[in-house]
């Protein structure tokens, strides 16, 4: 099963390798991970999308709250939360299809932030299902490059993760 | 005051009240040198490869309840301790190792002797730090040895870049030290504890197994305690020999590939087991699915978290220091008036001796020829039991777990989790210096023994007389016999050719060296070495080379799935 992991670390020089370290030598699965500082910068957050079996997760979760630089790690998929993933995607945008482009776009509530006179490219916000949607939704041909950041998660209502 | 970074280092070993640090030195740590050179509360052991100065820290640590030290240099003197580390990792052994690095300015250019000590030892250690600023020094050894020794031990590197072990920095050795995001539980969650205390004593086949958790914790008499309480069966993993007295009619033996048949017939039978600082790796339980085949509840003690329920599932975890966790069970159980169910126990007692009845270790002595398990029952005679008997990695390990009984915690040293050949010696040194007088043995095998036979020279320099029992059966034994067993009797590489004299060789070093090819000689040839109080001894047994160890579980095989001497 998919889970999400968040996790506040010391933002130390090598912390980041020690959690990418800890998933490849145990052989669990890494979908996406992301990190940043928090608002204090001796600390930062991170977001790992991981999948296996309840054991697995359980161990996954023991062994990150093992590693030093771990200050508190919470299984996001434990109960409600909210998980939002960044898409940057530069399509061909001429002819008939420029004009079609930017109403799939606003379907998707995604803003254009740059133009060309041949191309768009286009922020979308929103879960990783919605992102593969609109890539779906317009044509593959169309699509020139797409960047995106890894799913960040934060838990709802008072659900908190802070130390 | 302000001190180089150099003898900030020094001085926080001294703070620590650092006995021995084992070490080479090399370029980057020179100016680390020059300050042990300038003091003699620390004493450092030069040894002959950084291997051996890794494993000396270690068998100094196991056969005391300190942190062992370790000084190398950057480069090849980090990759070749990295053997020594990851030996003291999977054992949870407490290290610290210092290792130098290129100056800052350096790092990252493929500078000479650069290696990136942190990024090769982080899968190995419990946790690293490079030190960027000789402020940093003092409290970044300061959490060194804290985290190396608290909740569940392991070696910590800390790698100090030549030109901050030259720049000045002002010392002040921190008193206490916190860690936010590293608080070890200690005391179990007594609500756990009583949990399992009820279990236990509604126990009907109770069996207690009890692995080097114990050690660490320095638990056995805890343990002991009970033990005899509950009048359970207890076995000892092969980390966690003399945790419980061997000589005890409770104890019935090491477990796992190598147990016991009432050992391994009692953790598959019982209907309560309680694991005290144990993992059920699989070298002791076998087949994982095996082993679950059968309903029984599970109570596991552990420091680690993720060590319970990695392997096997448990219905009791207990997350706490064995010694705090057991003195909180002895409590509640002697508070208790229920007591343990003795009509239930008789007959599972009569089970226990029907399995011992097996008599699973023995063997057929000869007058012939050597037989490898007489020298070990022969060497516990003669020290009296009392020796601290430190292992190399093989066959000749086994027979040494088998047949010394051990009634004490930490007389036992043996690298149980990587299996690293060649740490007999270098630790046996190490334990040595830790207990100056006391009797060590260091038994090992002619291909163990030279993978680090370098150390011969450190243990002459040093005036450290161990005494080596040596099991030369001119074969990689173990890799022997699983070419018997499982590879149609095709020894490929097994066999050692070309052996040294090691009685020239022990001489040729400035020891002294026994041949011994009689059986009728092996008494008198231990008795006349370990008479050399003064002396290291190199005792060359030739032994029998087609000996195998049993009992033995194959690999994937459940404990119940055992092979006796006598099946074949």
């Amino acid at each position: 099963m998919r889970h999400i992991i968040s996790l506040l670390m010391e933002n130390e020089a090598g912390a980041l390798s020690r959690v990418a370290g800890l998933f490849s030598a145990r052989g669990y699965n890494i979908e996406s991970l992301t990190v940043a500082p928090t608002e204090d910068p001796t600390m930062s957050r991170m977001t790992i999308v991981t999948s296996g079996s309840d054991d697995v997760i359980e161990q996954i979760n023991k062994q990150l709250n093992k590693l030093v630089d771990v200050v508190t790690v919470m299984d996001l998929t434990d109960g409600d939360h909210i998980e939002r993933e960044l898409m940057l995607v530069k399509v061909l945008a001429t002819g008939e299809s420029r004009e079609e482009l930017k109403r799939i776009a606003d379907i998707f509530r995604g803003r254009i932030i740059d133009v060309s006179d041949k191309t768009y490219t286009i922020e979308l916000t929103g879960a990783g299902s919605k992102l593969d949607s609109f890539l779906q939704a317009i044509d593959r041909g169309l699509i020139l490059e797409t960047v995106r950041t890894g799913a960040s998660g934060i838990g709802r209502g008072d659900r908190i993760l802070k130390l | 005051m302000e001190l180089t970074g150099a003898e900030i280092t020094i001085r926080c070993l001294q703070e620590e009240g650092v006995e021995y640090i084992f070490g080479y030195p090399g370029g980057a740590v020179l100016f680390i040198y020059d300050e042990l050179f300038k003091q003699d509360k620390v004493k450092h052991i030069l040894v002959r490869h950084e291997q051996a100065a890794v494993h000396a820290a270690d068998g100094y640590a196991r056969s005391t309840d300190k942190v062992g030290v370790a000084l190398v240099t950057s480069g090849p003197g980090v990759t070749n301790a990295v053997t020594g580390i990851a030996t003291a990792y999977l054992d949870s052994i407490p290290l610290v190792v210092i290792s130098g690095q290129v100056p800052t300015s350096f790092i990252g250019e493929d500078a000479f002797q650069e290696v990136d000590a942190v990024g090769i030892t982080r899968p190995c250690v419990k946790h690293n730090f490079l030190v960027k600023d000789p402020k940093d020094i003092a409290s970044t050894l300061k959490k060194a040895f804290y985290l190396a020794k608290s909740g569940r031990p392991g070696p910590v590197l800390v790698d100090i870049p030549k030109d901050v072990s030259n720049q000045k920095a002002e010392f002040s050795y921190p008193a206490t030290v916190n860690i936010r995001s590293y608080n070890p539980q200690v005391q179990g969650d007594i609500g756990q504890i009583k949990r399992a205390a009820q279990m236990l004593l509604e126990a009907k086949r109770p069996m207690v197994y009890a692995g080097g958790g114990v050690i660490l914790s320095d638990a056995s008499k805890q343990l002991t305690e009970l033990v005899r309480l509950l009048g359970a069966p207890c076995t000892n993993t092969l980390m966690g020999l003399g945790g419980y007295p061997a000589s005890d009619k409770q104890f019935v033996g090491m477990l796992g590939m190598h147990g016991t048949y009432e050992a391994n017939f009692g953790m598959q039978n019982c209907d309560v087991l309680l694991a005290v600082g144990a993992r059920f790796d699989d070298r002791v339980i076998g087949n994982v699915a095996h082993f679950n085949s059968v309903p029984r509840k599970i109570i596991h003690i552990d420091i680690d978290p993720a060590s319970i329920s990695k392997r096997v599932k448990v219905d009791v975890s207990i997350v706490g220091d064995v010694a705090h966790v057991l003195s909180d069970m002895l409590a509640v159980l002697n508070s208790s008036k229920q007591k343990p169910d003795a009509n239930a126990q008789k007959n599972w007692w009569k089970q226990i001796d029907e399995w011992r009845g097996a008599n699973s270790l023995s063997y057929k002595n000869s007058s012939e020829i050597i037989k490898p398990q007489y020298v070990i029952e022969t060497l516990h005679k003669i020290t009296h039991g009392d020796a601290f008997v430190v292992s190399d990695v093989g066959q000749h390990q086994m027979w040494a777990a088998q047949y010394y009984k051990f009634n004490q915690p930490r007389r036992w040293i043996n690298s149980g989790g990587l299996g690293t050949m060649g740490f007999g010696l270098p630790a046996a040194m190490g334990v040595q210096l830790a207990h100056p007088g006391a009797t060590v043995a260091c038994v090992t095998g002619e291909g163990s023994i030279q993978m680090n036979i370098q150390e011969l020279s450190t243990c002459k320099q040093y005036n450290v007389p161990i005494k080596i029992v040596a099991l030369n059966n001119r074969y990689l034994g173990m890799v022997r016999q699983w070419q018997e067993f499982f590879h149609g009797n095709r020894y490929s590489h097994s066999y050692m050719d070309a052996l040294p004299d090691f009685v020239k060789l022990a001489e040729a070093y400035g020891h002294v060296g026994i041949l011994v090819e009689k059986p009728s000689d092996v008494e008198g040839a231990l008795k006349e070495a370990f008479a050399r109080k003064n002396d290291l001894v190199f005792l060359d047994f030739r032994t029998d080379s087609t000996e195998n160890v049993y009992p033995m579980v194959p690999g994937g095989k459940g404990l119940s799935e055992v092979i006796l001497a006598e099946d074949l």
